[in-house]
């Protein structure tokens, strides 16, 4: 088991008022699943999806990465496992705006410590997404479809076990979604464990496991027999 | 990440908006110049003091009036006027100062000098024959005066280079001219050669007159006041046993048995020269400390720049933190862009100050400047130092930044 949470809560205080952003999560994600996390905008996907990026904690309830508890762990720790064992996809790109996609992409290695291949890793990191030709390109000079690549070329680049989108279409149209679906279907292919956020059908359909989501609560967990091209069959 | 990277990475965010990066840099560099021209003025000054005593004539002792008490507030160095004729006649004999060749005594004020409708103001030094040689001065023109001079309160004058050229300055032959020193009509009866030494403080601007005759005519008051005794002692070697004699010698005459209440006191050369560096480092601290009023107002400037840069780059602070820049990483690429920025500053102050230390004597006649080695290192370590001081606080907050807050910020 890759991920696990136990009665995870998440508490956000606004000064007197309390927002229950999580009322208590189990879930459960083994190693190789492509789970897309669904539900209205407010029932606290991201909230979700932050925490199991350790980019937040819980305010109560367990959550075991590995087999970790990551509340042991502290703030550089966390950042070694966003660095290493993590790739995170946003909705909005989050590039640098003054480096280069090719610099973007080998950022983490240079937190990571990797000092030789540098530009060797990251350049076979933009060809996998296709786009070798636009590496000294600023993410200013490239198309929404192509940020969202540069980005997901950031997320590979240290090889992460878990691979977490949150609505990494939402800000593309259909056609460069579809390209980007593409994608996050072939890393998962290749063994990933791949978790995405969305609340748009058509593109959970690419995921093999859908968790529903309401006011803070998974309200339901389905499992899907998809053959790999068949994305029509969920609805 | 290492060092190199993080430089790196602070490269860009400082290229990012040179005209502000620039700017704050001015800032260092205004301070940094400023320590570095003022100190080197201060430097010059006391280096040009420590020349002029030098210059004040070989093998030379002073004795001046201690200093007096009023009330139990002491008034300051040489206030007193405890010195007189007797003690230059006392010193000048051989059987109480075998070691002194020659004793002369100087009182002085303020001369105004006319030659026709020429005008000089100057100062006056009145004096005994030896003058010329005690103090090491060579006549250009005609000759000092002669102890039947002084003793007939001649009013004769001989005059300093400067002054010479002041008032005649078409090269007529000033020997044998009349002038007038506060009013009072003196012949001319020779010029000093110059000392070489210029400016403030010049050695070349007085005039002297018999010590008597400055008594009668021009100090007022029917003063006669010996301000400072010059002694010179028969060589190097002697000057120690020189100034025990003139010691010894000056507590006989003023009938004082205890050394420790001596109403004078005598000064060597290194002496005079300890006495007198002391007020010009004063002067060197005082000059530094004003500049680096302005080196501490450019390092606020660079804190404030860098809490400005830290809120408008949260969210790249928050996407670096997301994929694993540790606090130090963050703290490391802002603390390099703080001292950059008053490195490079400090480096161009320095160089700034430096020339504009090389160029001020040029503007500003008397003024001497001198640029130390120590003074440079100083200021760009100091200016390094306040890009780490004023740089720190707006780092730690960048680097304390929780992800999430920092991605979400608009
Ligand atoms: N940083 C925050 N501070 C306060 N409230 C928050 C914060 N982040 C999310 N919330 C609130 O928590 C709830 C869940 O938000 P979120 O997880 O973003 O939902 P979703 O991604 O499903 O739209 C919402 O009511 C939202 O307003
Ligand atoms: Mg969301």
């Amino acid at each position: 088991m890759i991920i696990s949470l136990q009665r995870v809560t998440k508490v956000y205080r606004m000064g007197e008022v309390e927002v229950h952003a999580l009322r208590g999560i189990d879930l459960e994600v083994e190693e190789g699943e492509f789970v897309a996390v669904v539900g209205a905008s407010g029932s606290g996907k991201s909230t979700l999806m932050n925490i199991l990026g350790c980019l937040d904690v819980p305010t109560t309830g367990r959550y075991l990465l590995q087999g970790i508890d990551v509340a042991d762990l502290d703030d550089d720790q966390l950042a070694v496992v966003r660095n290493r064992l993590i790739g995170f996809v946003f909705q909005s790109f989050n590039l640098i705006p003054r480096a280069t996609a090719l610099h973007n992409v080998e950022m983490p290695l240079i937190y990571g410590g990797q000092r030789r291949e540098r530009r060797d890793r990251a350049l076979a990191a933009l060809e996998v997404v296709g786009l070798a030709d636009r590496a000294q390109h600023l993410p200013s000079e490239l198309s929404g479809g192509q940020q969202q690549r540069v980005a997901i070329a950031r997320a590979l680049i240290n090889d992460p076990a878990i691979v977490l989108a949150d609505e990494p279409t939402g800000n593309l149209d259909s056609e460069s979604s579809a390209e980007i679906m593409q994608v996050f279907t072939e890393l998962n292919r290749e063994g990933r464990t791949v978790i995405l956020i969305t609340h748009e059908a058509d593109i959970a359909a690419y995921a093999r496991r859908v968790v529903r989501m309401r006011d803070g609560l998974i309200v339901g967990d389905e499992r899907l027999a998809v053959t790999p091209g068949s994305e029509e069959r969920w609805r | 990440m290492s060092v190199l990277e993080a430089l790196r990475v602070a490269w860009g965010g400082l290229t990012a908006n040179r005209l502000r990066s620039g700017l704050t840099m001015l800032g260092i560099l205004i301070g940094v110049g400023a320590v570095i021209l003022l100190v080197a003025v201060g430097n010059g000054t006391s280096e040009r003091v420590q020349q002029q005593i030098e210059s004040l004539g070989s093998n030379l002792l002073v004795v001046y009036p201690a200093a007096t008490t009023s009330n139990g507030v002491s008034q300051g160095f040489a206030s007193g006027s405890t010195l007189t004729m007797a003690d230059v006649q006392a010193l000048q004999n051989r059987q109480n100062a075998p070691n002194v060749v020659a004793a002369v005594p100087t009182t002085g004020g303020r001369a105004q000098l006319t030659y026709g409708d020429l005008n000089w103001a100057s100062s006056l030094t009145g004096t005994t024959q030896d003058f010329p040689q005690v103090r090491d001065y060579q006549l250009a023109e005609g000759q000092f005066f002669t102890q039947a001079q002084v003793q007939g309160d001649a009013k004769v004058a001989v005059l300093g280079a400067t002054v010479a050229q002041e008032l005649f300055p078409t090269g007529q032959d000033p020997i044998g001219q009349t002038v007038y020193i506060n009013r009072q009509a003196f012949q001319v009866i020779g010029v000093f050669a110059a000392k070489g030494t210029s400016g403030l403080g010049n050695q070349d601007d007085f005039v002297a007159v018999p010590i008597t005759t400055a008594w009668a005519y021009l100090l007022g008051g029917g003063q006669t006041n010996v301000q400072e005794i010059f002694v010179e002692a028969s060589s190097a070697a002697a000057i120690q046993a020189a100034q025990a004699e003139i010691t010894e010698t000056l507590l006989e005459t003023h009938h004082i048995s205890d050394p420790a209440q001596a109403d004078f006191q005598v000064l060597n050369q290194a002496q005079i020269l300890s006495t007198a560096s002391q007020t010009t480092q004063t002067l060197t601290v005082l000059l530094g400390a004003i500049a680096a009023i302005s080196l501490v107002v450019g390092g606020i400037g660079i804190m404030n720049i860098m809490l400005v840069t830290v809120t408008e780059r949260t969210r790249e602070i928050g996407i670096r933190k997301a994929i694993g820049a540790r606090r130090r990483d963050v703290l490391l690429q802002f603390l390099i862009e703080s001292m950059f920025l008053s490195a490079v500053g400090g480096v161009l102050g320095i160089v700034v100050g430096g020339l504009a230390a090389l160029e001020l004597p040029n503007l500003v006649t008397g003024l001497t400047t001198l640029v130390s080695g120590p003074s440079v290192l100083l200021a760009f370590g100091v200016s390094v130092g306040i890009g780490l001081f004023f740089g720190i606080y707006p780092a730690n907050r960048a680097a304390r930044l929780n992800p999430i807050e920092a991605l979400r910020y608009e």
